[in-house]
């Protein structure tokens, strides 16, 4: 049936952030270059150990080939080297890729990085670009669309069929903007209230400003390797248990459904491989490009039943402390920051971060499982993982 | 001075879709080996890969499956149009296209409202299609 297990191979053995927020003084790959030390510090490994390299895109810096970029800026000559492409998703497909080379030998010891100067590094023109590049060039950018605009018609079909409203959808803003004050990196330093959500400027009904995630200055980075090498390495692992993706369109408009999407599907391949279900986890970074999203994966993912997503987070379960699978402890990308591809991987860095515990009030108690799901396109992509505290 | 909307991009696999939108007709693809229609228009057909495909007119007839109300526009283009309705619609014929509500009526828009197509001139002869609310629901 299926080929090699990636369960209990490989391990994520550093993690690190750029500085976060507007940065005006760095560029995207200087972004990419300081988190990636900063990981490979946690590790403690040294330029020379690194033998692969995976990156993502970028809307502000007109390379092609990013991942060989990367790598000559940083002045490595990997045997194993490429960029990825899949939205947001692609941070944790890219560990997939890299448990996928080193279990196949390909590699030991991968890096993996995403980011980019959003913030400040993108004209108003190029920033209008990545807003519409997403959509269809010649079915759907004619009629004005956009990112919000497509996101806005999923949550307006979860209102309809699942009664989801608009306080629901505001509390996973507010909730998270808690976490977020937790974290000494986060982008966001002030108080947000439900109420502040609610009376945002509209931008596609019936989505306002503080429903959709920031726009930052960021980069973030992991270090991958065996489960036997990372025995050796000073931080404590955090192993792969299971990993899965599912991918149903591109464009909205071919999407088969507007409340049923992949990650229901890749979620089911990441706790068959690690046999683990929703029960076991103790953590959930989830994707949040929007207020609605984080509702719709709490449903596929089984933290919840379908339906339930906004009373979740409205119940304040998804907070921590809540008695229930806190979600985005970081912040996510609604106020930890969100960069490009950058913003799925602050999750795998903070799910890493939870499991080795000592985050003071951020930290999710008896953390020993956590799930990460990232998600591209127009929920269009999915990738889910199960890392663990322990081999499973 | 706005800038003006976007005209149509054509090319190989749309080519016979934007004429027949130049001549108000809504053209989609119909597949002969397993009779499905699609939309967007391609050389192959998604469900089962003939490419013995024809075109037919679709009767512009649909329902509203989802929508907003774009209140910030992606594009200097959209903006004097703000606030605007970008909506999925139902073809009868089953597949779903994207468009604009237009009309007077256009902010009343709901899930389930009946659509029927019409043509908005986007410069030279081109023109995208485009639905008005037709009265009652789908
Ligand atoms: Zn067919």
């Amino acid at each position: 049936m299926s080929g090699t297990s990636l369960r209990n191979r490989v391990a994520i053995v550093g993690v690190g952030e750029s500085d976060i927020g507007k940065v005006p003084g760095m560029t995207g790959l200087g972004l990419n270059a300081q988190a990636a030390k900063r990981a490979l510090d946690d590790a403690g490994l040294k330029p020379p150990d690194i033998d692969g390299l995976l990156t993502a895109y970028s809307f502000t810096e007109p390379y092609f080939m990013l991942g060989s970029v990367l790598c000559e800026y940083l002045g490595l000559q990997p045997r194993f080297n490429a960029s990825l492409v899949v939205g947001g998703a692609t941070p944790a497909v890219m560990l997939k890729h890299a448990a996928e080379a080193i279990v196949a030998g390909q590699a030991e010891v991968v890096l993996v990085t995403a980011g980019e100067n959003r913030a400040t590094g993108q004209s108003r023109d190029q920033a209008v670009a990545a807003l519409t590049a997403v959509g269809h060039p010649y079915f759907e950018q004619p009629y004005g669309s956009s990112i919000p605009g497509f996101y806005a018609m999923i949550a307006r079909r979860h209102m309809l069929e699942y009664g989801t409203t608009r306080e629901q959808m505001a509390e996973v803003a507010a909730t998270t903007r808690r976490h977020a004050l937790l974290h000494p990196n986060a982008h966001m330093k002030a108080p947000l209230t439900r109420e502040q959500v609610l009376s945002a400027k509209p931008i596609a009904d019936p989505l306002g400003m503080l429903d959709c995630c920031l726009i930052s200055d960021a980069g973030g980075a992991f270090i991958v390797t065996s489960a036997e090498r990372a025995a050796d390495l000073r931080a404590k692992p955090a192993y792969l248990l299971g990993i899965g993706e599912f991918h149903t369109h591109e464009h909205i408009m071919c999407a088969p459904s507007l409340t049923e999407f992949g990650a229901t599907r890749s979620g089911a391949a990441a706790y068959r491989m690690a046999g683990l279900g929703p029960a076991d986890i103790d953590v959930a970074e989830l994707y949040d490009c929007f207020s609605v999203v984080p509702i719709i994966e709490a449903e596929e993912l089984g933290l919840c039943p379908r339906g339930e997503g906004g009373r979740y987070w409205l119940d304040g379960r998804a907070a921590i402390g809540g008695g229930a699978v806190p979600v985005n402890t970081h912040g996510g990308m609604l106020s930890h920051a969100h960069a490009g591809a950058a913003g799925g991987l602050f999750g795998i860095v903070e799910a890493v971060r939870q499991l080795r515990g000592g985050l003071g009030a951020r930290q999710v108690e008896g953390a020993e499982v956590a799930l990460v799901h990232n998600e591209g396109g127009i929920l269009s992509s999915h990738c889910t993982m199960l890392l663990g505290k322990d081999k499973a | 001075m706005a800038e003006t909307l976007p005209s149509p991009v054509v090319n190989a696999d749309s080519a016979p879709y934007w004429q027949g939108a130049r001549e108000g007709r809504l053209l989609i693809r119909r597949c002969d080996a397993c009779g499905k229609t699609h939309f967007m228009p391609r050389h192959l057909c998604p469900a089962c890969w003939s490419a013995d495909l024809r075109w037919v007119e679709a009767t512009g007839r649909g329902t509203v499956h989802s929508f907003t109300v774009i209140r910030r526009a992606p594009l200097a283009a959209f903006a004097p149009r703000v606030p605007y309705v970008v909506a999925l619609i139902d073809l009868e014929e089953g597949p779903r296209m994207m468009a604009n509500i237009l009309g007077e009526d256009a902010l009343d828009t709901a899930i389930g409202d009946a659509v029927a197509v019409c043509f908005e001139d986007r410069g030279e002869g081109a023109a995208v299609p485009q639905f008005r609310r037709a009265g009652g629901r789908g």
